[in-house]
């Protein structure tokens, strides 16, 4: 396979290795240390590291900003960007920010609502949609234009993501949205936490079926559960999110105090069972609040060292 | 009222043209004022539908009706016996009417035949202009009675910006500054006080981007 751009995910994943990735949220304040701290943590243990844009619809520091820092420390970074607080005027223009810096990976997401946030009388914006946006940055790289029209005199050099929730309803419409996805530009997809791996097999036969696995790269997404409140809580509160029984029960079977150290074991199980998975590329570690474990997850799922690419 | 413009007949056109068998739907309420989607424009659509077809040789049945208001099943209900008649409608009633009875005749095809525009006023015969972006919660108390969300391109609750000029927009030298207006107003009525004082962010999930409205009044409910 060859590579449309200078990004080391892509060049990974070209080489045919799986690819790890991670995410930091970056602070609820001006700290940037704690997203050079987050960074340097799981720096050495995965190919890239996503940076959210104001998840949940919360305000952190920025994306681009914390991009920028992770970057200067020599870590490759994945500009999360949601379309609900910037339009096509901002999007573009923060994207040709971040080409500058040598940010070469972009996730294109729609972003949640702001009543999930701590500002809900906020407007939105949504003047695009994920969709839209990942056609947006495909037109900005490889046609060096803007969806003015205007020709840039250098292109912005994006490896082209987005997110996809294989256990959304209704469930025979998540494959047919990810085709369009692909159809827009996507090149990569980051999955919503499984924990539903029979349900998400499925699907992942149906990406088969489609021909999807040739034309995008699918990392799958774990989320080690620390306790069994988080289980709980993921599966009645979390929209979107499909937690088993057998999960929770799983938990509750080990001592309190071995709890977390069962949800580490049962992620680096899912990541060994997912390596099996016709079309799984690699995998996309969400370790939330808890990235101190996504060395311990990766090497123990022998993913570790990671594998070294021009 | 909610303001509506006749959508190119072209595009209808492009939406009916392998039917056989189409009923031009009107709105006797805010789009009949408009002179967008009423008895008049019914008749004016619906002869124009028959002459383009005609000249195509193609069959086509125009039928005509208008309802004292799409926006009320009492009303939709009174052409349930004739909707089965037809293959498709074109409603020109607004975008509430033409989903509305989308909803009640579901197994119908209801084309839209207007484009929804605003909520505003006649400033005279023939012209209309934009007044209300239903924020669902006003402040024209505060602002003399003129809406800047409305009003104001930019929607500024602390207006006017740099761009406004002689009274008018940038925009458009055609559109009056929103805040030039209130601004003068309030000057007027010896209220600048109200103007000086900052105004702080605004609420906006009582507007559109709360998610989709809905309201209930209890005393009304049978």
């Amino acid at each position: 396979m060859s590579t449309t751009t200078p990004s080391k995910l892509e060049k990974i994943l070209a080489a045919g290795h799986f690819a790890v990735t991670s995410e930091c949220g970056p602070p609820r304040s001006a700290k940037g240390e704690l997203v050079d701290e987050k960074a340097r943590v799981v720096g050495p243990y995965i190919d890239a590291v996503n940076v959210t844009d104001n998840q949940t619809a919360v305000v952190r520091m920025c994306s681009l900003a914390s991009c920028i820092r992770i970057k200067q420390l020599g870590f490759e970074p994945v500009l999360q960007m949601t379309t609900r607080d910037r339009n096509r005027i901002g999007l573009q223009s923060d994207i040709l920010g971040a080409s500058s810096f040598g940010i070469n990976n972009v996730l294109c997401l729609t972003g949640d609502h702001q009543r999930f946030g701590d500002h809900p009388n906020a407007a939105n914006v949504f003047d695009l949609d994920s969709t839209q946006l990942i056609q947006t940055v495909k037109l900005m790289r490889d046609e060096g234009k803007l969806l003015s029209g205007f020709e840039m005199d250098a292109r912005p050099q994006m490896f082209i993501g987005a997110a996809e929730n294989p256990f959304a309803d209704p469930f025979e419409i998540r494959v047919l949205r990810l085709a369009k996805k692909v159809a827009a530009g996507a090149q990569f997809i980051q999955t919503q936490c499984i924990y539903n791996m029979e349900k998400f097999k499925l699907w992942m036969q149906q990406v088969v079926d489609h021909g999807l696995n040739e034309k995008v790269s699918i990392l799958a997404g774990i989320t080690p559960m620390k306790s069994v409140g988080m289980a709980k809580y993921m599966k009645s509160k979390v929209p979107g999110m499909d937690v088993p029984d057998d999960i929770i029960k799983r938990l509750q079977g080990v001592p309190k105090e071995n709890v977390a150290k069962e949800g580490i074991t049962m992620a680096v199980e899912q990541i060994q069972e997912l390596m099996e998975c016709p079309g799984v590329r690699g995998f996309h570690i969400m370790a939330i609040e808890w990235e101190e474990k996504v060395p311990e997850i990766v090497e123990r799922a022998g993913l570790y060292p990671r594998p070294k690419v021009d | 009222m909610i303001m509506a413009k006749p959508k190119p007949i072209e595009e209808i056109i492009q939406e009916i043209k392998d039917f056989d068998k189409v009923l031009v739907a009107g709105c006797n309420g805010c789009v009949a004022v408009c002179e967008a989607g009423g008895l008049k424009e019914v008749e004016i659509l619906a002869s124009a539908l028959r002459m383009y077809f005609a000249n195509q040789q193609k069959k086509m049945e125009v039928g005509e009706v208008s309802l004292t208001r799409q926006c009320d099943k009492e009303y939709l209900a009174e052409i349930k016996d004739r909707i089965g008649d037809y293959d498709a409608v074109v409603s020109i009633a607004c975008g509430a009417g033409v989903q509305f009875m989308t909803e009640m005749y579901n197994t119908m095809r209801i084309f839209p035949g207007v484009n929804t525009c605003f909520i505003g006023v006649t400033d005279e015969k023939g012209v209309w202009s934009e007044r209300c972006q239903a924020c669902g919660a006003c402040i024209l108390a505060s602002t003399g009675g003129i809406c800047p969300v409305a009003r104001c391109s930019k929607r500024l609750l602390n207006g006017p910006c740099g761009g406004s000029s002689n009274g008018k927009c940038e925009i458009d030298k055609e559109v009056p500054c929103g805040w030039q207006l209130i601004y003068e107003r309030l000057k007027e009525l010896g209220e600048l006080k109200r103007f000086e004082q900052p105004t702080p962010p605004k609420d906006w999930l009582t507007s559109r981007d709360g998610g989709p409205r809905k309201m209930t009044k209890e005393e009304s409910r049978l």
